[in-house]
């Protein structure tokens, strides 16, 4: 059984002011095996965050559902870890305690908390930093703090919405390196919303690349180069070429953008 | 990186301006209150009608400390005065803080409130506090009970307000980020939303003190006959106008005083926002 089936997915949303309908996701079909690291790839405002918003339980599909571990998505909840493209972190709290955020609302003891909490924070880098507040902190080592929070809930699939857009060029390397060994040791899934197909390309085992809006998935491909994978390589470059061909053949404009 | 750079041969220039700022402080209240002493001796005003800040300031120690009586019956008695001023303020006020903010939240969160409770509140928000009074005296007398009525309806309306505000601009991807991890509704309530309208909710509470003192003092002129407010108000039957204003000054000391405080007590709880003013003003 897949971890996530996305069973005949269609999202309308309403524009009263205009007086019409807009079709944003249609008739979205697909499968993610467990353990796989999926990027969905598209233009801006083809609906791949509305679908992993729909994945997270935070916005209703019009039609269609979207079943986790073969359980429908109702509503959010701790089985799915989401990152978002801002850290949203609680700005009153400290690294370890945003970390340690669903413990607490379980009820489980500061120490204990703080205990298991810790192990995240190394995970992710950020030992001595545990106790600085988000405003003391950099965007990149708050989206650290994030995944940390993310992956403590220890889900069965994270949903990542464009984590790194605003980070610079270089942390962003940093943090995509970071994500990929995070995956690998820990074995879960990984929803990976992005634009840029370089991005996808290196993150990605698997890369569902989405038409403009209306959204539909114009292709899944399997991409299992070895890591760390090396963007200047020819079998790099072949896929790239390959992917981006299935954008120009989608809108000559989109491929600038990626 | 720049900002590094730029403050530390800064600092010792950011050292000396504060020693000028402090005194620039003291200029204008210096200069009124010499002008003020000038021109109540010049003669020009008969000192009854305008008592010099000398005379005020000996018949506030005479209330404070009672040392030779020029204010009759009130000397020594600024204590009691002023404590029943403040408890009448501190009961109106956390009436207030409670409910405005119980209703703030629900209002400010669930649209079946605000349909049903927010129209009424409106509705009662523009009448000034102070025409309750002749239905706060026929309801509670005369005494604390409406004193501190009056002071409820001054302090509630700017904390509910507030604290609507402050949970409406939730930022919604905390919520969401709360939802995530599993938060049931009461949760998501207690422990994101309602510290995220915390500093909402202290400007608040700010404004709601000094709405309290205004309303106490004018209750006390009226409806009670003890505290600050009275004493003032007896002091102009009296002729004492020295007394009026040491009865001002006081009213406007302990004010102060308490927005003081309720600024020490929001430094303490928002002590995360002071980071990110600073890493604003730096970017």
């Amino acid at each position: 059984m897949a971890a996530i089936e996305l069973r005949n997915i269609v999202k309308i949303f309403a524009d009263p002011k205009r007086g019409r309908e807009l079709l944003t996701l249609d008739n979205i079909d697909l499968d993610i095996d467990a353990n796989d690291f999926v990027c969905l790839l598209g233009p801006s405002g083809c609906g791949k965050s509305t679908l992993l918003n729909i994945i997270a339980g935070f916005e209703n599909s019009t039609s269609g559902q979207a079943l986790v571990d073969g359980v429908i998505v109702e509503r959010p909840g701790s089985d799915r870890g989401v990152v978002f493209q801002q850290p949203t972190l609680m700005p009153w709290l400290t690294a370890i305690d945003n970390v340690a955020f669903s413990l607490k609302l379980k009820g489980v003891a500061k120490q204990e908390r703080h205990r298991r909490a810790m192990e995240f924070i190394d995970l992710v880098g950020l030992r001595g930093f545990e106790h600085h507040h988000p405003a003391e902190l950099s965007g990149g080592m708050n989206q650290r703090v994030g995944i940390a929070r993310a992956l403590l809930m220890n889900p069965r699939v994270i949903l990542m919405d464009e984590p790194f857009a605003a980070l610079d060029a270089q942390t962003k390397l940093e943090m995509q390196e970071e994500l990929v060994a995070i995956w690998q040791k820990h074995r879960c899934t990984i929803v990976f919303v992005t634009h840029s197909v370089d991005e996808a390309l290196v993150l990605g085992n698997k890369i569902v690349v989405m038409t403009r809006r209306p959204g539909r998935i114009r292709e899944s491909v399997t991409f299992d180069l070895p890591r760390p994978r090396d963007i200047t390589s020819p079998e790099f470059n072949d896929a790239k070429r390959r992917v981006l061909a299935l954008i120009r053949e989608e809108s000559t404009r989109s491929a600038q953008v990626a | 990186m720049t900002s590094a750079i730029e403050v530390s041969p800064a600092k010792p220039v950011a050292r000396t301006f504060r020693v000028s700022q402090a005194l620039e402080r003291f200029v204008v209240p210096v200069l009124l209150i010499a002008g003020w002493e000038t021109f109540a001796r010049s003669g020009y005003l008969p000192p009854a009608l305008l008592p010099a800040p000398s005379a005020v300031l000996h018949a506030l120690g005479d209330w404070v400390f009672g040392f030779d009586e020029t204010t009759q019956t009130y000397s020594g008695h600024w204590a009691r005065d002023a404590l029943a001023s403040g408890l009448r303020v501190f009961g109106g006020f956390a009436l207030a803080s409670v409910l405005g903010i119980l209703a703030g939240v629900a209002i400010g969160w669930s649209r079946l409130f605000e349909k049903t409770l927010e129209p009424t509140l409106q509705m009662l928000r523009p009448i000034p506090p102070v025409s309750w009074i002749p239905l706060a005296i026929i309801w509670f007398g005369i005494a604390n009970k409406p004193a501190i009525f009056l002071v409820f309806l001054g302090a509630f309306f700017p904390v509910l307000m507030n604290t609507i505000h402050g949970v409406k601009t939730v930022d919604h991807n905390l919520v969401h980020a709360g939802a995530m991890m599993g938060a049931t509704e009461r949760q998501l309530l207690a422990s994101i939303v309602f510290p995220a309208a915390l500093p909402s909710i202290f400007s608040g509470l700010r404004i709601a003190i000094g709405s309290a003192w205004m309303l106490t003092v004018t209750a006390e002129m009226v409806a009670v006959k003890s505290g600050l407010g009275y004493v003032l108000w007896d002091s102009y039957y009296f002729l004492r106008y020295d007394l009026v204003l040491a009865a001002m000054i006081s009213i406007g000391l302990l004010g102060y005083l308490s927005d003081l405080g309720l600024k020490a007590i929001m430094g303490r709880v928002l002590h995360w926002q002071r980071t990110t003013t600073v890493q604003g003003r730096a970017g």
